[in-house]
């Protein structure tokens, strides 16, 4: 009688559900996966090196390129090692500032998350919705940055410069007129402050307009509940940080237990998973959202009432303002040294991480003295969470890949690095 | 010639010509379902779907709301390649979308649009619709065996199963209809429900009806049960190796067996078409009150709608799931309704039919 064999099945890098370039290969059993077994470093740019033949300032844009989906946090991570090495700290307006936006996009994360993460169980509608929201975040990106992705808008010291007075309006075109521009422009009147006021006051409705879809939906439920769980004490051997740990019921949230930038300040809540599975994971980013409008809203007040400077006045790291290059010879040298060389860090070895939307995003920084670091490790959330797959899915239908891929949340840039 | 082969030929050549006019409306209607779909749930999920197409700039800058998307969709499909992967079984490669579109068409011979408007009015219309269905599912297993691809061959055991499952269920909930109507001409099974909204059968066979339409739903391959192409898990399932005009031909019979199932609720449930005002004071005589073929045609709409309507709004089930709700819910319902079908038969509660 001929032996029954599994059969090896290849899922990705080309694939709808592998969010990037994930190649699994699934050792299937019918319907069963028995073994999965991740191929990473399709997505691998050598981050990590091409940091070492450059001036610190200028790898803060690739940072922003590692996890494309919530580009201010890895930047927040990587400066903030830099300003340990450097024994510098921000002013409170650009700590705030950091706050703000390290919020905004773990809206804009989440929003992406609950959309894909519905698309990859089927679910159409909650990604477009999201993606209407994760639109507003991208202009206010745009608006403080110039750029909607790839902002490159903390530095070493603070940020680049301040929130701007006037958030810039839709034009009206051949499709967008009358009524529809009016609604367009509706929050965008004032300042970018008022715009994300106002956004972030709206966000919770939105958030229930998600709800309504999948929370409380049977097939959401069949597809989440009791799928992928992890406890706590795996979830911690793995090395889990994020939502993937909360959703275990593990309280750890860098926010609140090494609190940096403006967090200590805040008033905000951690939700923590009890099951450990995708559904409460589901819940527990959802959650999250609402914290963060919450945190957003306790920023937008005080940087309302709190102008000053966004930072700092020094110009051994900090190049000084064109008007000041123009007419101070001090300054133009300042100014000439900090683009030319860089400034250089004094030597020394640093972590600095920080609660990314996916979990603890860490910088490991080694300086020997020179303008450019010796070494920089990033610590991806993702990493680790990938590393579980096999462990996780095994013994799942094939169905459940997807809502694993989902669930950890991955994006190629912060795993290949 | 002998007359009587000159009037043999006249009635094959009018045979033949009515069957070209529901082809044509039937494709057209395929057509503009999908151009329907995108539009729907475009605008469910607040975006304004396809809007640039319009008719080959004949109307200068005006679009018509992109009306035009449809046909550029089929030309476009025609004209690309047909890749035909290295292993595959070319011959049954080929045949497997000719195997799933042809049952889609050949069925609507017995649906009757008005008590006129039928191209076959015989008396096992409702076996013929069920073996015919039934059929569909060929196309799909060849398509997942023939194409050599771990996906296809995935997704066509998905669909096989859940197909053989369902139709169970399909078929109980059919025979509650017969009870009721007492036959299997569907002409006849809806001059049964003859009377107005109440007298449909829709009301007495309730559960039924709706796990009819949820199994046409399954029967269909569409969301939430479209396991079998399972966009996220096996990318198209077993139509994955398909590309241009032999991929067209598998969308037209999901489509055609939309529009299909959408019909078929419409007589075995509501009243084909019968007029919901049927007999009711006033209105008796107008339009409203009278059956026709535009009352068929709203309630078919409305059915397709709903197909439209649950794909925007649910996450897709997973294969055991649907299994599940297949045997150990559907079937038990369905066979219980069918003991109580048969006492509102036996104790007069419904009107037998002829």
């Amino acid at each position: 009688m001929a032996e029954i064999q599994n059969y090896t099945m290849n899922f990705g890098p080309q694939h709808p559900a592998a969010h990037g370039v994930l190649r699994l290969v699934l050792e299937m059993d019918g319907e069963t996966v028995m073994r999965v077994d991740p191929h990473v470093g399709l997505l691998h740019r050598a981050t990590e090196k091409l940091a070492e033949s450059k001036p610190f300032n200028q790898s803060i844009g690739y940072m922003d390129r590692l996890d494309y989906v919530s580009m201010m946090c890895n930047e927040h991570a990587y400066v903030r090692a830099i300003e340990q090495l450097l024994g510098i700290e921000p002013p409170p307006r650009a700590q705030y500032i950091r706050t703000m936006f390290d919020e905004i996009t773990r809206v804009r994360n989440h929003l992406m998350w609950v959309g894909s993460n519905g698309l990859d169980l089927g679910a159409m509608t909650v990604f477009i919705y999201a993606f209407r929201e994760r639109e507003m975040c991208m202009d206010m990106y745009e608006a403080v940055s110039g750029a909607r992705m790839h902002a490159t808008y903390y530095r070493p010291g603070g940020v680049y410069r301040d929130l701007p007075d006037q958030m810039p309006v839709y034009q009206e075109t051949q499709w967008t007129k009358g009524k529809d521009l009016k609604r367009k422009n509706e929050w965008r009147e004032g300042t970018l402050l008022d715009f994300i006021e106002a956004f972030a006051k709206d966000l919770p409705s939105k958030i229930d307009e998600y709800e309504t879809l999948l929370t409380d939906n049977r097939i959401w439920k069949q597809r989440t509940v009791g799928i992928g769980v992890v406890s706590p004490e795996r979830a911690l051997q793995h090395g889990f940080t994020g939502p993937m740990l909360r959703g275990s019921g593990v309280e750890w949230d860098l926010r609140k237990k090494q609190p940096y930038a403006m967090y200590d300040q805040m008033d905000f809540d951690i939700p923590v998973g009890v099951a450990g599975d995708c559904y409460d994971r589901y819940l527990v980013r959802i959650e999250e959202m609402r914290e963060s409008a919450k945190i957003i809203l306790q920023c937008v007040k005080w940087l309302k009432e709190n102008p000053g400077h966004v930072m700092l006045k020094n110009f051994k790291v900090i190049p000084p303002t064109r008007e000041e290059m123009k007419d101070d010879m001090e300054a133009l040298i300042h100014h000439f040294k900090l683009f030319t060389e860089g400034y250089c860090v004094p030597e020394g070895e640093t972590y600095a991480a920080v609660e990314a939307p996916k979990g603890e995003f860490g910088c490991y920084l080694l300086s020997d003295g020179a303008n450019k670091p010796f070494r920089v490790h990033l610590r991806a959330p993702g990493f680790a969470h990938l590393a579980s797959m096999d462990e996780i899915t095994r013994g799942h239908m094939l169905a459940d890949v997807p809502a694993m891929i989902g669930t950890f949340d991955l994006v190629f840039g912060e795993v290949d690095r | 010639m002998s007359p009587e082969l000159i009037a043999q030929l006249q009635f094959v050549l009018w045979t033949v010509l009515k069957i070209a006019g529901i082809m044509v409306v039937l494709i057209l209607g395929v057509a503009y379902y999908t151009y329907a779909e995108r539009k729907v749930i475009g605008f469910m999920q607040v975006r304004k779907g396809p809007n640039r197409v319009g008719f080959f700039g004949l109307f200068g800058k005006f679009h018509f709301w992109g009306l035009g998307q449809p046909l550029a969709d089929v030309f476009k499909l025609l004209l690309k390649e047909i890749i035909i992967p290295q292993n595959a079984n070319r011959f049954l490669f080929l045949l497997a979308p000719i195997l799933s579109v042809a049952p889609a068409f050949a069925a609507w011979a017995v649906i009757p649009a008005d008590d006129w408007l039928v191209l076959a009015d015989i008396n096992a219309g409702l076996l013929y619709v069920l073996a015919m269905t039934s059929l569909g599912v060929y196309g799909l297993i060849v398509a997942g065996w023939a194409s050599n691809s771990k996906y296809a061959f995935l997704g066509a055991l998905r669909s096989t199963a859940q197909m053989v499952s369902y139709e169970i269920a399909m078929g109980f909930s059919l025979i509650g209809v017969l009870l009721l109507a007492g036959s299997l001409n569907l002409t006849e099974i809806v001059l049964a429900q003859s009377g107005g909204l109440f007298d449909w059968y829709w009301l007495p066979l309730l559960p039924l009806c709706m796990i009819y339409i949820i199994s046409g739903v399954a029967e269909t391959n569409r969301a939430p049960f479209d396991v079998a192409e399972g966009e996220s898990e096996i990318v198209a399932g077993f139509h994955v190796e398909y590309a241009g005009a032999s991929f067209a031909v598998f969308f037209l019979a999901e489509y055609a067996n939309m529009i299909l199932i959408s019909a078929l609720t419409t007589i075995f449930f509501f009243g084909g078409w019968l007029s919901p005002f049927q007999n009711a004071p006033l209105l008796g005589d107008t339009i409203l009150g009278a059956g026709g073929v535009h009352w068929f045609l709203i309630k078919l709409v409305f059915f397709m709608f709903t197909f439209l309507w649950l794909r925007a709004t649910f996450p897709r089930y997973r294969y055991d799931q649907i299994m599940r709700l297949g045997w150990k819910v559907f079937v038990p319902i369905t066979i219980a309704w069918v003991m109580v079908a048969s006492c509102m038969a036996v104790f007069g509660i419904v009107d037998r039919g002829v």
